[in-house]
């Protein structure tokens, strides 16, 4: 019986629940010992001008070996997203202006780890305070601009076309809104750290919390003007990412460099207050959709128009509203679909990609504009949608958005959760709870979803080698950190060289190992890393039959692999002479490397159905029950792909309801401990039901589309819809996110109110 | 993350503890649980120069029946109200009050008198020590006194406390069958309450409905003329000045002290 599809339990896991991880923070590495530890001194206000920055009383404080200013870093600030506008590089440590609550002034490197916080406290800097610009419409106007040498506060717009004022003009119906998808911070239990050392070669090592070593490597070695081979990053065990640790942070430059400038290793590992400010928060759009169609359900056109916020210096957050547009028709074959997006700075921390990364934006754009157009003409939220639907007979299927859908059945996903909840029963009971004048009552939210996968670097890496042992050693491009990689590539070696999978170690995270690789985000890393471990597999066996022809005297095509014994034998040849693959091994190195490259993403789908409880005399909100399908083609590890969509889901279900990064109007955040930052725990979650539905992908020979992301693409629309679905008997339409219970209050007051 | 340097003492006495204060009883501070201390001086609000660590004084952790009142004393922990057999027939309020508190690892470290002690206007214990009608036994060289739950907390984050005193017991009545409730409203199971109340024996307690603990005086007053339920917990935010954060303003708080007064006044009516 083949392994593929089976519940193989994490061989990670043991580690991890005993001895417990190796953090970057943990290393005992003796190359690092007799490290500086570096504190940043960080700005408490959100735009000011810096009079003065006075460090001669941190100095003199204990342990202290070393306090820098940006005066004394010889290095050209680091434009953080390359096609930004050049003004908007983030200085080392700021001189002249600080930008956002947080970023780094002045760099202090102490013999102790303990003496850093105290020595910082002595840095006197002289602020003077300039107005603060907080939200996205205020920046767009350039009242106040952030970079002056830029003239604007626009990082980028994408699509200038003015809109046609006739997009809508044969639609009987039109919906317009206004809607937030709110800013959230990544919040990984592991916060950011890096430590570097230069060896006696000229090389650096550096170690890093990450989710690509190989890109980490490259902006490295870009901002220290020195040759990519030069820098040797190293992942130790990663504690969560969700996209907040791609590329590298210019904190990691800044260790590089000060540990080049002293001569010594230095350590540095950030505290939870300063991961809520200095680590990149994710989504942060404001959205104008508009939806127009006619009354028998069928929508013809529809509009996003998108304000992102880039946070003050930009990052990967300025490129995210390019998945959005292309992600914005969503499922729906929808015949005019128009689009634009701009993206400015504002005094608040920068934002990148975060679980879904553009795409999650789009979904609960397009979403809330179904339910809001079903409103309208008091169609069913989910016969609307699946009258709207790409129907199966029209894949591979390129949308006005310009993707290229690969495979599909939405409709099909639809019903499986419509019928997986007893939706019809749903909406009984939500009846009858309206009928009895019940406090508590039921909501009950549809979503239907596509995204993109492997839709950053469509090839990936694979090494493989069999030892004499009968071992065998995988290095991957690809970069877990929590995953469970180390498991679902050793299953798809094992599969097809019948090496136990106990026997196969999987390593990743070491540019001298691999130096060429794409890690792990946009969910790509099975259908791009896992397939060429697949390849690697199949070349390995190849290579093996060519050394075993000789042996077994017999010829390459008459030649198959044995699992039962990871041998070759000679097919339909019992009890001929056979050679496994440790024999080859010990003859003469057994390795292969291999690429793969799909050459292009693939599209996972699904639907949601929340349930949730709206207490309407607290505004409390209650998920009670999710049923998820998250068609992601066929299943590896049912353990492994649950595991995924458990968590995308609850992160889902988490913006949905609890969690938002808040900023005052002096850019002061107010969500910056985890006692204020809303994100849940299992106590606020449901048990989750997952439906099964897996449709290939012909993009590559296993038809693996990713997972990762799916779960909290799905949840969030449908947890957001359920909650206003309670309320719509008010004539609420629309509560944004996160639908706080003083949030939900409100609207049901002024709801009553207008009634009255 | 990283507090300020500071000295750490731990008394092997209760009296040990007294003298210490007495000595150094202004730039000291008193570390029970310290699941509230800590958090703030790792963030740098709270520096003291010395910490007086009781937390191992095991002649503070006791729940007794002493005449009409049950004794607690003051370093008794959160987990250990929660399980008290005493306390479950005599004041069940209290347990499960307690059982409300943060998470498992906090009620397994925090105690009543380092909450009650702490003044946090948004805990829960003290809102229910107040609506108890509990009295709050301080230790100092100077001697022992007896402070009335009311009388107790004075502002956020202050208390009757002199510098040099400690909190040693908490003594309340043994409610018994009178009814009670506790009905806590949070975003999340293990946050701090936006709003709570505290319902025992017609007294009604108030979580961060203002700078202190509060009664709802007014509510109170018309159970006792007889009034309805829904018309006494209708002024279950008289008087009250709530906060402003962003969970909740002041309008929101107060919608939310008058329904779960209802409930709460509601659940102890049936039991």
């Amino acid at each position: 019986m083949s392994i593929m599809g089976t519940r193989v339990v994490r061989v990670e896991d043991p580690v991890f629940l005993t001895r417990g991880a190796t953090y970057t923070d943990d290393l005992t590495d003796e190359r690092l010992t007799g490290a500086l530890h570096l504190t940043l001194v960080r700005s408490p206000i959100a735009h000011a001008t810096i009079t003065s920055i006075d460090v001669s009383a941190a100095r003199e404080a204990p342990g202290v070996v070393a306090v820098l200013t940006g005066e004394d870093i010889d290095l050209p600030a680091p434009l953080l997203f390359p096609g930004a506008n050049k003004a908007m590089v983030r200085p080392w440590l700021a001189t002249e202006r600080v930008r956002f609550v947080g970023e780094p002034v002045a760099a202090v490197l102490t013999e102790g780890r303990y003496q850093g916080p105290d020595a910082a406290e002595l840095v006197e800097v002289d602020y003077e305070p300039l107005p603060a610009v907080v939200d996205v419409h205020a920046s767009a106007t350039d009242e106040v601009l952030l970079f002056p040498d830029a003239g604007t506060n626009t990082a980028a717009v994408y699509n200038k076309e003015d809109p046609d004022p006739d997009f809508f003009a044969d639609c009987e119906v039109v919906v317009t809104r206004d809607i937030v998808n709110q800013r959230v911070a990544a919040a990984s239990l592991e916060t950011r750290a890096a430590s570097a050392v230069w060896g006696d070669d000229g090389r650096c090592t550096l170690f890093c919390s990450n989710q690509n070593a190989q890109g980490a490597r490259d902006e490295v070695a870009g901002w220290l003007g020195v040759d990519a081979s030069q820098i040797h990053v190293v992942l130790p065990d990663v504690g969560g990412g969700f996209g907040a640790k791609i590329g590298a942070d210019p904190e990691f430059g800044l260790v590089a460099w000060l540990a080049r400038h002293t001569g010594r290793p230095v350590r540095w590992s950030e505290s939870r207050s300063e991961n809520m400010t200095g680590m990149v928060q994710g989504r942060d759009q404001r959205q104008t959709i508009t939806i127009g169609g006619s009354r028998d359900g069928r929508v013809k056109a529809y509009r996003l128009d998108v304000v992102a916020d880039a946070g003050a210096y930009p990052r990967l957050g300025v490129f995210l509203p390019v998945f959005t547009r292309m992600m914005a028709p969503g499922t729906y074959d929808i015949e005019k679909v128009d689009s634009r997006a701009r993206v400015v700075v504002t005094n608040t921390t920068s934002t990148a990609a975060y679980r879904g990364a553009g795409r999650p934006e789009a979904t609960a754009a397009i979403e809330r504009a179904m339910d809001l157009f079903a409103a309208e003409i008091g169609m069913d939220p989910a016969e609307v949608r699946k009258i709207n639907v790409v129907p199966p007979e029209k894949f591979p299927f390129t949308t006005k958005g310009g993707a290229e859908y690969d495979s599909g059945e939405y409709a099909k996903a639809i019903d499986l959760a419509l019928e997986a909840s007893d939706y019809a029963g749903l909406r009984a009971e939500q009846k009858a709870r309206r009928e009895r004048g019940d406090a508590k009552l039921l909501g009950i939210g549809v979503s239907s979803y596509v995204e993109i996968t492997g839709g950053g670097a469509f090839a990936e890496n694979a090494s493989i080698e069999v030892h004499p042992d009968g071992s065998a050693l995988i290095w991957t491009g690809t970069s877990p950190h929590g995953q469970g990689h180390a498991t679902a590539w050793a299953m798809l070696a094992s599969d097809q060289l019948g090496i136990p999978v106990e026997k196969i170690t999987v390593r990743h995270g070491d540019t001298d190992q691999v130096p060429e690789g794409g890690g792990t985000m946009g969910s790509r890393s099975l259908q791009t890393g896992g397939v060429a471990v697949h390849k690697a597999s199949l070349e390995l066996i190849d290579l093996a039959k060519q050394r075993a022809a000789d042996i077994l005297e017999a010829s390459v095509e008459d030649l198959e692999v044995d699992t039962a014994n990871a041998a070759i034998v000679v097919r339909g040849a019992p009890g001929s002479p056979t050679v496994t693959f440790a024999q080859l091994a010990e003859r003469e190195e057994l390795k292969v490397k291999t690429v793969w490259d799909g050459k292009k993403p693939t599209f996972p789908f699904g639907s949601h159905v929340a349930v949730v409880e709206v207490d309407t005399e607290t505004g409390k909100v209650t998920v009670e029950r999710i049923w998820a399908v998250d068609d992601a083609g066929p299943v590896l590890n049912p353990l492994l792909c649950e595991g995924q969509r458990h968590g995308g889901i609850a992160q889902g279900i988490a913006q949905a309801l609890l969690e938002e990064v808040v900023y005052d109007p002096d850019g002061q955040p107010l969500t910056a401990t985890f006692a204020d930052y809303g994100f849940p725990s299992a106590a606020e979650l449901p048990s989750f039901d997952l439906v099964p539905m897996e449709t290939p992908t012909p993009i590559n020979p296993l038809g693996f589309k990713g997972i990762g992301e799916a779960g909290t693409i799905g949840s969030t629309p449908a947890v957001q819809s359920a909650v206003i679905d309670a309320l719509a008997h008010l004539g609420i339409r629309h509560i944004d996110m996160p639908t706080t219970p003083l949030r939900v209050w409100e609207a049901i007051q002024n709801a009553v109110k207008e009634d009255g | 993350m990283i507090p300020v340097g500071f000295d750490y003492a731990r008394p092997d006495s209760l009296d040990a503890a007294v003298a210490l204060l007495a000595e150094r009883g202004d730039e000291a501070t008193i570390m029970a649980g310290g699941h509230s201390l800590l958090p703030v001086m790792k963030l740098r609000l709270a520096a003291p120069e010395l910490i007086v660590d009781i937390g191992r004084l095991r002649e503070l952790n006791y729940v007794k029946v002493d005449g009409d009142e049950v004794a607690i004393g003051a370093g008794t922990r959160h987990h250990d109200l929660e399980v008290s057999d005493v306390l479950a027939a005599e004041v069940p309020l209290l347990p499960a009050v307690a059982r409300t508190v943060g998470d498992p690892q906090v009620r397994h470290r925090g105690t009543i008198g380092g909450s009650l002690a702490h003044g946090d206007p948004a805990s829960d214990l003290p809102a229910a020590v107040l609506a108890l009608d509990g009295t709050i036994v301080l230790r100092s060289p100077r001697g022992q006194r007896s402070v009335p739950a009311t009388e107790f907390w004075t502002g956020v984050f202050t208390t009757a406390k002199e510098p040099d005193e400690l909190i040693v017991e908490i003594r309340v009545p043994r409610t018994g069958s009178a009814g009670w409730a506790y009905e806590k409203f949070t975003r999340r199971a293990n946050d701090w309450a936006i709003v709570a109340v505290a319902v025992v024996d017609g007294r009604v307690g108030l979580v961060n409905m203002g700078s202190t603990p509060l009664r709802a005086s007014a509510t109170e007053a018309a159970l006792a003329e007889g009034k309805s339920i829904a018309e006494a917990a209708a002024l279950a935010a008289e008087g009250t000045e709530p906060p402003t954060d962003t969970a909740g303003t002041p309008e929101y708080r107060k919608n939310l002290a008058r329904v779960l007064t209802r409930r709460a006044l509601e659940t102890a009516a049936g039991r």
